[in-house]
């Protein structure tokens, strides 16, 4: 009997324990905000990881500092911009549209463009050319 | 088209990538174009290293050419660049400001008693914040500033002979 007791006690001594897991931030929808917008920002330590991603500790900084600006009231292009002044366009994954950056927004376009310029003039080409001209192939 | 071309253009297209890939591979990507060159330099405020009551700001070197290196005992390429800043702060009347980034003190007092000081002062920048205003992301790193307190050049990663005789010795000897 007092053996059971006891495991009964046992049962629910991590009850009393228990309490709601911590979060990691303070505030929800801050973290909600830091997170949508870290993962649009590069890590400069680790250059293919996101801020978000990135466990160094220049990461873990600009986190925390983001965390702070966002407390401050600052909006999502303010805090961008804080980072760019810093660190430079590299920090964003999308670059703005500027004229440095038009051919890389450009450029696959224009290519497509040229593509498809390209295969219309050799198919006019072919289909002007005579059956006979085919067998012969066609630069003879 | 002419036969010849048909062979030619491909060569020549291919001669243009290996170009772009020649550029490419001499290029290091860990280089980020710091966005602060001709811009002024970050104001801050940070107590000394060893001088607790003294402080350091950008503003007292105003009318000085002068270096701000950031630096820390834990980064192995600061020890790499150290003799170089030995013999330059013993060779030129250059002010060689440190900055000790994300560091201890009793460390980094350790590091420079053990390989030398080449520094006037250390200022002291326990948490990065101000290494965040500078865009500091891999230590080492220098800046060059003007008389009027202006960002002319900045090295990412440590100092090289090279790198000290032909790009940071000139441009101080066309500032001062």
């Amino acid at each position: 009997m007092r053996l059971r007791v006891l495991f009964v006690l046992l049962l629910i001594l991590p009850l009393l324990a228990m309490g709601e897991a911590k979060p990691l931030g303070n505030d929800p929808a801050v973290e909600a905000r830091l997170k949508a917008l870290s993962q649009e920002l590069r890590c400069l330590v680790c250059q293919n990881q996101t801020l978000a991603d990135s466990a160094a500790p220049l990461a873990e900084d600009l986190r925390q500092e983001i965390r702070e600006k966002i407390a401050e009231g600052m909006s999502d292009k303010e805090i961008t911009d804080y980072l760019v002044a810093r660190y430079g366009n590299f920090v964003r994954y999308r670059p703005p549209v500027e004229s440095q950056t038009l051919l890389l927004w450009v450029g696959p376009s224009l290519l497509l463009i040229a593509g498809f310029t390209g295969l219309w003039l050799t198919l006019r080409r072919r289909n002007s050319l005579l059956p006979d001209d085919i067998e012969k192939g066609e630069d003879a | 088209m002419r036969p010849y071309l048909k062979y030619l253009l491909p060569l020549a297209i291919f001669m243009v990538l290996v170009g772009f890939f020649v550029v490419g591979l001499k290029l290091d990507p860990r280089v980020v174009p710091s966005p602060l060159i001709n811009k002024p330099a970050p104001a801050f405020r940070l107590p000394q290293m060893g001088e607790a009551s003294k402080s350091f700001s950008p503003e007292d070197m105003r009318g000085k050419v002068w270096l701000l290196n950031v630096w820390a005992s834990w980064c192995t390429a600061c020890r790499e660049e150290h003799p170089l800043l030995m013999d330059m702060s013993r060779q030129v009347d250059i002010p060689l400001v440190g900055m000790d980034y994300k560091d201890t003190d009793a460390e980094a007092s350790a590091v420079l008693q053990q390989a030398g000081n080449p520094y006037r002062m250390v200022a002291v920048d326990r948490d990065g914040r101000v290494g965040i205003d500078y865009g500091v992301y891999g230590v080492p790193e220098t800046y060059v500033i003007d008389k009027q307190g202006i960002i002319r050049y900045k090295q990412i990663g440590p100092i090289t002979e090279e790198i000290l005789n032909e790009k940071i010795m000139p441009l101080l000897k066309g500032l001062q």
